[in-house]
């Protein structure tokens, strides 16, 4: 009792609460207090980190920390090079990744990151209240209940951080002693074993690299053909990390790789029988094995969201998402951290943005409390004031070096206003599909987009009188869009909205 | 990619995808993404560029161009091929009428997916042929 009293947070009325304690909880409770958001954080873990205190399970981070870049760690523009360090306004506390990596290795260990969210949570003064369960949640009149371990909480607004962290497996694999992500042997177990892993994605693959030094035989299988991310220019398709199983293949060095859907999985005597089918021709192939693994995705884990009418899709059960991470079927229901990606935006050339990361999350939170500041709160945040002259070197700017552009790219865009009564004004980092299918005043929206086969290039989106024209710029081999051909090409871009502007503005 | 697999079931009754075998038809799943919209909601946008191929598995959409509704698309139904296939932006907004969900083709794959299905590829021209049809019929 003496630890419930001490926890901060008690149960009882909050204007909001935020449930979980990973990086995007912890980047969004940290935004929301710089706004003055009065909140509560309730988690069911002792600590933060939230996923990360357990997983990669083979430790080691997908995404990088650059100690060396073109800028310094504390400098906005440094963000683009470190992809796992929250973000703070006061620079003591920016790129904290940089402060706890032992300079091994540019992808953090898993303990380095859980190391990485503690000092931040410390440094920055975020409160949690740990050890506090969700159980279950109820609507009375305009308020959300969650029922918790410690009891009850209520508030008319619940963002949920929960993460999509809890393995999933399809009915053929529902077989006794099928293991999943999370729940492998100690890796020195599969010394001179014959390993099936179905689902070849980044899952399957780290499995497999794990396990390369160790087991006689690894196959993978899944029905579509591997996409590797050096192909597709994104972060879609197995990362560069996890390769080395595919080259093990091309070699013929012990693993197969296999286009085929997994049509049985039987016990026998001596481990498992495998039977799998190719979806192109037909044959079919069977795979005497000592383990199976799983590594056929996650879901998230909503408990009663969806009976409260959390609409979701997809078979990670996913939130479908407002532009701003609200519930579209549940008004007063956010979404932080991974689970954001349900927010899907335009999807350009079906690219997905990396709201599942944490380099992309990490700027969705900040962008989502300013949001609820403004729209629940009744804030009104201060924007800056803009000369016309200075609009086309400021978004020029923003393209080659805003962090927000370049990790979440056609997904988030920095928007300027133009009103010819009270000026320009910089509207600061919005969701793109906000500003192209929202109606309101003149403006301009700058973002990076990709389209999986070039560098990356600027687009602008001018709204006029209503509706939206999009205007794609070219690609430059260093990735410098401040050149004079891109100053020409942007002036023109928005002569049309900036000539009413440029009579009313002072020059 | 994150599908569902009751999608397998809901596919065996669309003509697009007729002539596949069930495991080709589970190999979908693999290949297609999975989104829904809400009412309202702009699946496709008239003038931006870089969209996809779209199949409704559930609820209507309609098709609008410059801000009129045309027509409607309904479950089995796909669009975005268009513009996929000539790589230009659509001619018209596709705005969800009810809850819709889609399985989505990323535009770049579309090629590949047609040439690798080509019963696919037949299923997609005679409904191309369909579209023209009914074009010159109102045109005349």
């Amino acid at each position: 009792m003496v630890e419930l009293s001490e926890a901060p947070f008690p149960p009882g009325h909050y204007p909001l609460v935020v449930v979980g304690s990973g990086p995007g909880a912890l980047q969004l409770t940290y935004s929301l207090r710089r706004l003055g958001i009065e909140h509560a954080v309730i988690s069911e873990d002792p600590a933060p980190g939230g996923m990360f205190r357990r997983w990669p399970v083979f430790q080691r981070m997908l995404s990088w920390t650059k100690p060396y870049a073109e800028y310094k760690p504390g400098m906005r523009a440094y963000e683009r090079f470190d992809w796992n360090s929250l973000l703070a306004d006061e620079e003591q506390n920016r790129a904290v990744m940089t402060t706890v990596m032992d300079g091994t290795s540019y992808f953090p260990s898993r303990p380095e990151m859980q190391q990485g969210l503690v000092k931040f949570a410390e440094s920055t003064g975020l409160t949690v209240r740990y050890g506090c369960h969700w159980e279950a949640t109820r609507l009375d009149g305009q308020e959300f209940v969650l029922e918790t371990s410690d009891g009850e909480y209520r508030s008319p607004i619940a963002i949920f951080a929960v993460g999509i962290a809890e393995p999933w497996k399809p009915l053929v694999l529902n077989i006794d002693g099928v293991q999943e992500y999370g729940g492998l042997r100690p890796v020195e177990t599969y010394a001179d074993r014959r390993v099936f892993i179905a689902g070849k994605q980044n899952s399957g693959f780290e499995i497999a690299s794990g396990l390369l030094p160790l087991a006689r035989q690894i196959v993978l299988a899944s029905p579509s053909r591997t996409k590797l991310s050096v192909e597709t220019r994104t972060l879609v398709g197995v990362r560069a990390r996890y390769v080395q199983p595919y080259e093990d293949w091309a070699l013929a060095g012990g693993v197969v790789i296999l286009d085929a859907s997994i049509e049985s999985v039987e016990r026998t005597a001596q481990g498992y029988r495998v039977q799998t089918k190719s979806p192109s021709d037909g044959r079919t192939l069977a795979f005497e094995v000592d383990d199976v693994i799983a590594a056929t995705g996650f879901v998230c884990p909503l408990r009663d969201l969806p009976n409260l009418g959390v609409g979701t899709f997809g078979q990670s059960r996913i939130p479908s998402q407002t532009a701003f991470w609200e519930s579209a079927t549940v008004p007063g229901i956010y979404f932080a951290g991974t689970i954001m990606q349900g927010s899907q935006g335009l999807r350009k050339h079906g690219l997905p943005s990396n709201s599942g990361a944490v380099q992309g999350y990490r700027y969705n939170a900040r962008v989502l409390a300013a949001h609820l500041a403004e729209s629940r709160f009744g804030r009104t945040l201060s924007r800056r004031r803009l000369e016309a002259k200075e609009v086309v070197p400021f978004l020029l700017d923003e393209a080659s070096h805003g962090p927000e552009l370049w990790h979440q790219r056609s997904y988030l865009a920095r928007v300027v206003v133009i009103d010819p009564d009270s000026g320009i004004t910089d509207d600061g980092i919005q969701p793109l599909a906000d500003f192209v299918d929202s109606a309101g005043k003149d403006a301009v929206a700058v973002t990076l987009e990709a389209n999986g086969k070039d560098d990356p290039y600027p687009a602008i989106y001018v709204r006029s009188k209503g509706a939206v024209t999009e205007h794609l710029m070219p690609p430059h081999p260093l990735l410098d869009f401040e050149g004079a051909e891109y100053q020409r090409q942007l002036s023109s871009d928005l002569q049309g909205v900036l000539d009413a502007a440029l009579t009313t503005s002072p020059q | 990619m994150d599908v569902r697999d009751d999608v397998v079931d809901i596919l065996s009754g669309f003509s697009l995808f007729a002539d596949l075998s069930t495991p080709e038809r589970e190999s979908l799943v693999d290949t297609f993404s999975e989104e829904t919209f809400q009412v309202g909601d702009r699946v496709l946008r008239q003038g931006l560029s870089g969209s996809n191929f779209y199949v409704v598995l559930e609820g209507t959409a309609s098709i609008m161009v410059d801000g009129v509704d045309r027509s409607m698309v309904r479950p089995g139904d796909y669009f975005g091929e268009i513009s996929t296939l000539l790589g230009v932006p659509p001619t018209a907004d596709i705005v969800a009428r009810e809850r819709l969900r889609c399985l989505v083709l990323p535009g770049a794959d579309l090629e590949a997916f047609l040439v690798t299905h080509p019963r696919v590829m037949y299923r997609l021209l005679q409904g191309e042929a369909r579209k023209v049809r009914t074009t010159t019929r109102w045109l005349s």
